[in-house]
């Protein structure tokens, strides 16, 4: 299963984090602080496996993939093909960049929300679900309509004209 | 769920009442102050707000409240306490606006853990209700994905009853064949094993025959997630069939990967399915144009099916392309990665790949590197050592520092592996580890140091190579610099000591031990160069001495033995350039190394060198230079020996006495010292280690305040030994063993010389000697002394003897067997409902007791089953021994075809091709078997299967 997707900046601020396993929130800091190390030790042009086994337990392995200012990074155990989830960060950017046309790391800093449903729907409990980018877009679009369906208010925030109305 | 604020301790300003920052606002701030202490400063704000917020009796407020603390719990590591957290986010779930309750499953499937499970019973009906079907389809759907994340997220698979409670409203999802539902199955099958398998694992596995691929996927990767290594793959077994047919008919890469995985883990359980899946894997690996899915085919072949020849063959070559592609360091790290698979046992089938394998030691990618030089190790056996040894230190030269010391390493690990088990000539390993030494970054000289010392001790015929490495190694000024060299230095010192009789010119070798750069060395280590010159000189004045006395034949002998290699010596003196011994007459000094001048030369320069020293404030070096000072004065007489030549004979016969005892001293060979040399020491007479000291606890405890550095008599301290040690051992006895534990040492002093074999073989003997030693373990050297006794006269060099003790041959085959596989309530639970009524006699205790028994005979005697089976068919009155009534059924099968059952040796399938229709067949017999209770553990699955 996958044990942790992450999202981390090259100036070492996670920007998604998202761990399968339970991991102990004190120490996310720690894990984010050690996968960052491993990653800013690495130069480009080599390949982009880390053998992750004493930071996330044993047979783990961590790819991720170096693309503008952002590291894309998916831990996994024995029971996932390394080339499959080299590919998966593949889909994972496309969707990216077809939700918030040609993604930038702004993009994913001002939209938590989204990045979320965005992965959900690509991996549930640490099992990918889909794999195809149109279905996730297509889901996710699904799913903006849906909720603007039921509430066109509710993300306005608190104003005074709620408050008197009330 | 209206909780009433309380009055916030400072009043907030109205502008921050009235306004609520958004998370977008949140982001900002957080944004507006780059620095460590600005962000902290505005995380504390936020934090203080929303808890204000939080409490807020509308849902709206709430929900941006919620949302910005589940952003910073998560991307800033706020220290949120759970609670308020999970407590807003489990009240929001049941909002009926979408927004709210997406908020709250991502809010609580972020945040929620362990400490915060007493909470998720509040969840749990909620989770039932958006579970259930209702309203419009689309919004059900996200409504119940939206479920499904919470059921599957990490906190949720913690909590015990969650499980319990609603495997049964996944059970109609799973029946749909939502991908979503058969995700959240496997995670809440894997954290529960025991309430979750009874109600999920049947829907799922019937998922896996679903018509739609999404849902066959999705269980595919589920069971594959379910038999990972830690749990144990036999209750899997009955899946074959579904495996087997979705491995035959599925065109999704992604589930034909997690299928491979699942077969890969089945494979080496049941031998014939390792021959079923061959041809199938074979022609996905020449098939698919997917890198993935080659990779996997090729994982399978070489961990599951290396037995079969041609796909390992077909897998190798295809490995070989990944290491051959050029511009994708990832293909090459996983076909490397790959080759490593194969175990031990196939190392000659990667032996082919060696030059690619070699080619990559020079990649830039740090991880091919160490991918490949694991690789060449792991094939290196005493044909190919020499040769891949020295193509290893050849790219030292050329690696960086760290990547040449990996490489020392592991050169000095596999050489070293099993007391030298690899090594036949210690001639060449001797240089090798000299060479290594010299290595530009070497950074090993503890291990090198202590195998030299460790060779020289075992190995008596490597001796005279050992001392001429040990000499390149002491004349060389420039190694004294190195601080990684020291330990290395120290053995070649402490060898040229030990062995001097082998020396070839012991003045250059006194000249080197005593040369002015050696006060570079710590103090240890100079210690052991000035005790190395006492063993030199002590050697020295023997030889002259006895020279002195009989000068007939058998001196002679002895110096035609000990001819100065005058070359050699020359050379290194130049390079030594010391100005002294110009002014004593090199050309003489080097003539003869026992002459007269060449004696009094040695004196004077020990006294002018280490003269010094017997003022040094170390103790070690004090002590040292102190004997050997004394020494020399002792046999200072030495120099008017010539002037009176044979004058009177009671002075040189005392001399001769004096030096003579002096090396005797030296004389004894040292040997290796076996771990268990203790129990050979017997206790001597009217000693009783069993007596019982009790009574003198209460003596010693009166006064005894530090009970550490002595021996204890404390009572309490019975408890604590008595668990460890047999209970009738008196408190006496074993602490006396704990004393002897910690200064073991000094109970080393009777018997060692028994253990320890003087007499060793002469290696180029023609015959053999057969020592009777019992301490000497060393079956396999005498056997290949054996075999290359004929070989003598084509060259081949035969392997010395190599002392070895029979504790450490214990100790390597102790050490293996200690991982023990352990039961794991997954299968335990999967055992109970995949046996249906018969394994419920069984407590699960036992069950895993069988699986565990099961899992060995199977890997450790392969053979014995299959005979076994072969008996049943050709005695069937045998069969009837088998009571339970599934076995009686299955053989009623079987019955009807006997030649089948005949046929169940793994080697007859291999040979015979299946045909279709008889694969049809099966698969109709398999349908029929998938009915509860007629599945037993091993003996179905060939009916599946056959």
């Amino acid at each position: 299963m996958i044990q942790a997707v992450m999202v981390i900046s090259t100036q070492a601020k996670p920007r998604l984090l998202k761990f399968y396993n339970f991991q102990a929130p004190e120490k996310h800091q720690d894990l984010v602080r050690s996968v960052f190390q491993l990653l800013s030790a690495s130069p480009d042009s080599v390949s982009n496996f880390v053998k992750v086994d004493t930071i996330f337990g044993p047979g783990t392995k961590m790819v991720y993939k170096h693309l503008a200012t952002l590291y894309f990074v998916f831990v996994f155990d024995s029971s996932e093909n390394e080339l499959a989830m080299l590919d998966l960060i593949q889909v994972f950017v496309e969707i990216l960049d077809r939700c918030f046309k040609n993604v930038c790391e702004l993009d994913i800093v001002f939209n938590f929300n989204k990045l979320h449903t965005i992965l959900d729907e690509m991996i549930l409990g640490g099992q990918v679900i889909e794999t195809s980018s149109e279905q996730v877009v297509k889901s996710v679009e699904e799913i903006e309509r849906l909720e603007k369906q039921s509430s066109t208010t509710s993300f306005i925030p608190k104003s005074i004209t709620e408050r008197f109305t009330r | 769920m209206a909780s009433t604020p309380p009055a916030p301790a400072v009043a907030p300003s109205l502008v921050d009442t009235l306004f609520q920052r958004s998370l977008n606002d949140l982001v900002k701030s957080l944004r507006a102050d780059p620095s460590a202490a600005g962000e902290a400063a505005a995380v504390a704000r936020a934090l203080s707000e929303i808890h204000r917020e939080i409490r807020a009796p509308d849902a709206a407020t709430k929900s941006v409240a919620l949302q910005k603390l589940a952003y910073l719990s998560s991307l800033h590591f706020a220290p949120v306490g759970s609670h308020p957290l999970a407590f807003a986010a489990i009240e929001l779930l049941a909002s009926p606006h979408l927004p709210h309750k997406h908020l709250a499953y991502l809010a609580a499937s972020l945040s929620l853990h362990p400490a915060s499970l007493s909470l998720l019973p509040l969840a749990t009906h909620q989770l039932h209700k958006d579970l259930s079907p209702s309203a419009g389809a689309a919004h059900q759907q996200h409504v119940s994905a939206l479920a499904f994340q919470l059921l599957a997220s990490p906190a949720a698979t913690a909590a015990p009853d969650l499980p319990v409670h609603l495997a049964h409203d996944l059970v109609q999802h799973l029946a749909r064949g939502s991908p979503r539902a058969i995700a959240a199955a496997a995670r809440v099958i894997a954290a529960s094993p025991s309430a979750a398998v009874p109600v999920l694992f049947k829907p799922l596995a019937a998922c896996l025959a679903s018509p739609d691929p999404r849902a066959s996927t999705a269980a595919a990767a589920a069971f594959c997630d379910l038999s990972a290594p830690p749990a144990d793959a036999t209750p899997f077994l009955p899946l074959a069939p579904d495996l087997y047919n979705l491995l035959t008919t599925s065109r999704s890469n992604w589930a034909l990967i997690k299928v491979l995985k699942v077969f890969a883990r089945l494979a080496p359980l049941e031998p014939r399915l390792a021959a079923r899946i061959v041809d199938p894997v074979c022609q996905l690996l020449t098939r698919s144009s997917a890198m993935s899915l080659t990779f996997e085919c090729i994982r399978t072949v070489l961990t599951a099916l290396p037995a079969h020849d041609a796909a390992v063959r077909l897998a190798i070559g295809k490995a070989k392309e990944f290491i051959a592609a050029a511009d994708d360091p990832n293909l090459r790290y996983l076909g490397l990665l790959a080759l490593g698979m194969l175990g031990p046992a196939y190392a000659s089938t990667v032996n082919d790949c060696r030059d690619a394998i070699a080619k990559s030691l020079g990649d830039a990618d740090t991880n091919i590197r160490q991918e490949a030089l694991h690789l060449i190790m792991g094939m290196v056996n005493e044909n190919n050592v020499v040769d891949i040894a020295g193509m290893l230190i050849s790219h030292v030269a050329k690696s960086d520092p760290e990547f040449a010391n990996d490489i020392l390493g592991a050169v000095l690990a596999a050489c070293g592996h099993n007391v030298y088990e690899m090594v036949v000539d210690f001639d060449w390993y001797v240089s090798l580890l000299a060479d290594m030494a010299r290595t530009l970054h070497c950074a090993q000289g503890d291990e090198i140091g202590r195998q030299l010392v460790d060779v020289g001790l075992r190995v008596q015929d490597a001796r005279p190579e050992l001392v001429r490495s040990a000499r390149t190694l002491l004349i060389d000024p420039a190694l004294l610099g190195n601080h990684f060299l020291f330990p290395v230095l120290s053995a070649a010192a402490w060898i040229s000591g030990e062995y001097v009789d082998l020396t070839k010119d012991p003045v250059e070798l006194v000249e080197a031990l005593l040369q002015p750069r050696t006060s570079l060395l710590p103090i240890s280590v100079r210690a052991v160069y000035i005790h190395a010159v006492f063993k030199v000189i002590t050697w020295c004045f023997s030889v002259y001495v006895g020279r002195l006395g009989d000068s007939g034949m058998a001196m002679d002998v002895m110096f035609d033995r000990l001819a100065p290699d005058q070359t050699v010596s020359l050379d290194s003196n130049v390079a030594l350039g010391s100005g002294e011994e110009q002014d004593i007459g090199a050309s003489t000094v080097r003539k003869d190394p026992f002459s007269h001048e060449s004696i009094l030369y040695m004196i004077d320069l020990i006294q002018t060198t280490v003269g010094p020293l017997i003022n040094c404030n170390e103790v070690e070096v004090q002590e040292r230079a102190h004997n050997l000072i004394g020494f020399v004065h002792l046999v200072r007489e030495i120099q008017e020996l010539n002037k009176r030549k044979v004058a009177d004979g009671d002075e040189p016969s005392r001399l001769k006495e004096l030096v003579k005892t002096m090396r005797t001293v030296f004389c004894q060979e040292l040997g290796p010292v076996s771990v268990n040399a203790q129990m050979k020491v017997a206790p001597p007479d009217g000693l009783i280690l069993n007596e019982n000291l009790v009574e003198l606890a209460g003596m010693v405890s009166e006064d005894d305040t530090t009970p550490s550095t002595s021996i204890f008599f404390y009572p309490c301290s019975r408890h604590s030994v008595d668990t460890r040690d047999e209970p009738a051992v008196s408190i006496g006895s074993s602490s006396l063993s704990e004393h002897r534990k910690r200064h073991g040492l000094f109970y080393l002093q009777t018997g060692k010389t028994e253990d320890e074999p003087n007499d060793y073989p002469q290696a180029n003997d023609s015959l053999p000697s057969s020592s009777n030693n019992s301490v000497i373990n060393d079956d396999k050297s005498k056997t290949a002394e054996l075999v290359f006794a004929g070989k003598k006269s084509t060259a081949t060099k035969s392997r010395p003897k190599v002392v070895k003790l029979d504790t450490e041959d214990f100790l390597s085959s102790v050490m293996p067997s200690a991982n023990v596989p352990k039961e794991d309530p997954l299968s335990g639970a999967l055992r109970d409902v995949l046996l249906g009524s018969d394994a419920k006699a069984l407590s699960s205790q036992r069950a895993s007791d069988i699986n565990l028994e099961g899992m060995l005979n199977k890997t450790s005697s392969n053979e014995s089953s299959s005979h076994l089976i072969e008996n049943l068919g050709s005695y069937p009155a045998s069969r009837s021994s088998r009571t339970t009534s599934k076995q009686q059924n299955d053989d009623k099968e079987k019955g009807t075809n006997p030649r089948e059952s005949d046929g169940k040796e793994p080697r007859k399938h291999r040979s015979s091709g299946r045909s279709g229709h008889r694969q049809g067949k099966h698969k109709h017999r398999e349908k029929s078997s998938t009915q509860p209770d007629t599945i037993p553990q091993a003996s179905v699955i060939q009916d599946f299967l056959l």
